[in-house]
């Protein structure tokens, strides 16, 4: 029986010919990465280890993205933490307030991560990766500290979902979409411990950042990891960022799957998750009369230059609702200088929103934007669940980054063709059909 | 043996990490601290009311979400002795295990399991024992590896002669 992806990556970094779901490996790792949450867990459990230095000071990468810029004293202590370790470990990749950006936007843009690697990191949407052909998964900080320490971890191989995807999506319908559609499908446990395998010849059409929402969101069905084929766009985006060697890996025809599930994409409608998980799904059609308070545009699922695009284009020459508070936080300083130099953070800011240096702040309800009881907010992020953003009686809808602009300027949740008629399509991914 | 015996607190499906820790914690980094807000979204007397060996039953995919450790710690700490569930989200999984807080999957008792009774656990057998009514149930055993880790009293032991001769 042949190997998925996921399988082949993982025989490669185990020195094991083959390997079949459900073995338990040992695997090298290519990179370990944390952020000042789960490495400020993790530095305790390293000394305890007995460890002294990092496996390999080019191969740890550490981001202060979650609660920095500090967001209070204990925050200040964590991250203080983090720095102080990068630093006595000499790490090549420590990116600290100034030249940080939300990490799984970050280490793709540095050209950190690459095809056939085998990848873990201290935060669950390490997933973000696979849509570069890489075996990333995310870990707590005990498995960060030991990963940190020795280069290597254990896993279970994992079985897989084929997800074949075909047509072409409409239009404002962009990666976000897509996964939220399949969460929808499938539950938020229906790729539990499982690999989401992305195939099909629809593929073409979705940029590397429609992608990296994809792979980012494979944690939201519970699955290991989700991972993609290298295909021409995804080399192209490598030939501007990485400088690393690479091994691609392709899925044998006779992998074995659990599962084959069929997404017709053209099918797709711009798709709102309701509260309070992210597998609650409508369509924009479906969704009825719901005003938000807040809406947020940015985190690792939707805070790449395709998002800001799509945001700046419906907001061009429009104020926001009177009653909604918009947020936009682009995910790292080059997409944050890019925003600026192509004029979008003047939109932005025209249109009535608050623009802020990168950082993973709202969206798990760390700082920058929480909400208060009873309140609302309409979200590019990942997550749902009851409380994520603030108070455990506020409501938190995921969505796409034009249904986003769109709702801001209505004040309530809005199909953005109603919104922005007028609209020129053109640009990348949600716009580009 | 290793045993646990203790009161049942229960919960449902897809008990996530942001409800049994708050994101707006994951600042805290002292454990007893984190106890302090264990599953303060979903029940605000749990930590009130759990005493030590006290048992976590759940329905499907608890701790689905975040990869945050504080959130198996903020449970280990706040006295818990087993978590039940008939599954686990797979992050969460490795977390317990890492930690040695221990976790056991089994449907039937997850479905079965009311709150208030009182359970026993061995954790060698995976025998579940509902002394409140008398019924046994058995949990799915750990494969030897992680028998092994779990044995060693987590990661940090299970990978401290392999640093020492690095």
């Amino acid at each position: 029986m042949g190997m998925t992806m996921t399988q082949k990556i993982l025989a490669a970094h185990a020195g094991l010919e083959t390997v079949s779901a459900g073995q338990l490996i040992e695997a090298r790792l290519d990179i370990v990465m944390g952020n000042d949450i789960t490495i400020a867990l993790a530095v305790p459990e390293f000394e305890k280890s007995g460890a002294k230095k990092v496996f390999d000071k080019d191969k740890v990468v550490v981001v202060l993205d979650h609660f920095a810029p500090n967001k209070d004293i204990k925050a200040a202590t964590n991250c203080k933490c983090c720095r102080e370790f990068s630093r006595e470990n000499e790490l090549k990749h420590f990116y600290d307030v100034g030249d940080m950006g939300v990490e799984h936007a970050l280490l793709p843009e540095k050209g950190i991560v690459a095809p056939g690697e085998a990848i873990i990191g201290g935060d669950s949407h390490t997933c973000t990766y696979g849509a570069l052909g890489a075996f990333s998964t995310g870990v707590g900080s005990t498995d960060l500290a030991m990963g940190m320490a020795l280069g290597e971890n254990w896993f279970k191989v994992p079985a897989a979902i084929k997800f074949v995807l075909t047509g072409k999506p409409g239009r404002w319908v962009c990666g976000k979409d897509v996964m939220l559609h399949i969460i929808g499908k499938i539950g938020v446990d229906g790729a539990l411990y499982k690999s989401m395998e992305f195939t099909g010849d629809g593929i073409r059409y979705l940029t590397m950042d429609d992608r990296f929402t994809m792979a980012n969101m494979a944690i939201e069905a519970g699955g290991k990891n989700g991972i993609f084929p290298v295909d021409e766009t995804a080399k192209a985006y490598l030939d501007r960022h990485c400088k690393k060697a690479y091994t691609v890996y392709e899925a044998d025809e006779d992998a074995e799957y659990e599962q084959e599930i069929v997404i017709d994409m053209s099918r797709i409608r711009p798709t709102i998750a309701f509260p309070h998980l992210p597998s609650n799904t409508r369509t924009i059609d479906e969704v009825g009369d719901i005003p938000v308070d807040q809406v947020f545009i940015g985190s690792c699922t939707n805070g790449r230059m395709q998002d800001m695009e799509t945001a700046a284009r419906i907001l061009e020459g429009r104020r926001i609702h009177k009653d909604v508070r918009l947020i936009v936080i682009p995910a790292t300083q080059d997409i944050y200088m890019e925003c600026m130099e192509k004029g979008y953070l003047a939109t932005f800011i025209k249109a009535g929103a608050a623009v802020s240096t990168p950082t993973c702040g709202p969206c798990l309800g760390g700082h920058m934007g929480l909400l208060a009881a009873g309140e609302r907010c309409l979200s590019t992020t990942n997550r749902n669940f009851v409380g994520r953003m603030g108070h455990t009686e506020s409501e938190v809808y995921l969505c796409n980054p034009a249904v986003a602009a769109a709702s801001a300027i209505a004040g309530k949740i809005a199909d953005p063709d109603a919104v922005a008629c007028g609209v020129k399509n053109g640009g990348t991914g949600c716009a580009a059909n | 043996m290793q045993e646990a015996r203790g009161r049942v607190f229960t919960f449902g499906n897809d008990v996530n990490t942001d409800v049994i820790l708050p994101g707006k914690y994951l600042n805290v980094t002292d454990p007893a601290e984190l106890a302090s807000h264990c599953m303060e979204s979903e029940d605000p007397q749990f930590t009130r009311n759990v005493k030590p060996g006290d048992i976590m039953v759940a329905k499907k995919n608890f701790g689905c979400g975040s990869s945050r450790e504080h959130a198996p710690l903020s449970i280990k700490y706040a006295g818990v002795s087993c978590v039940i569930a008939a599954t686990f989200a797979r992050i969460f999984f490795r977390n317990a295990i890492n930690i040695g807080l221990p976790i056991l999957e089994c449907e039937e008792a997850a479905e079965d399991i009311a709150a208030g009774d009182e359970v026993s656990v061995n954790f060698d057998t995976g025998r579940i024992t509902n002394i409140t009514t008398g019924k046994i149930y058995q949990a799915a055993p750990f494969p030897p590896f992680m028998q092994n880790l779990i044995a060693c009293g987590g990661l940090v032991n299970y990978s401290r002669e392999k640093i020492e001769n690095m």
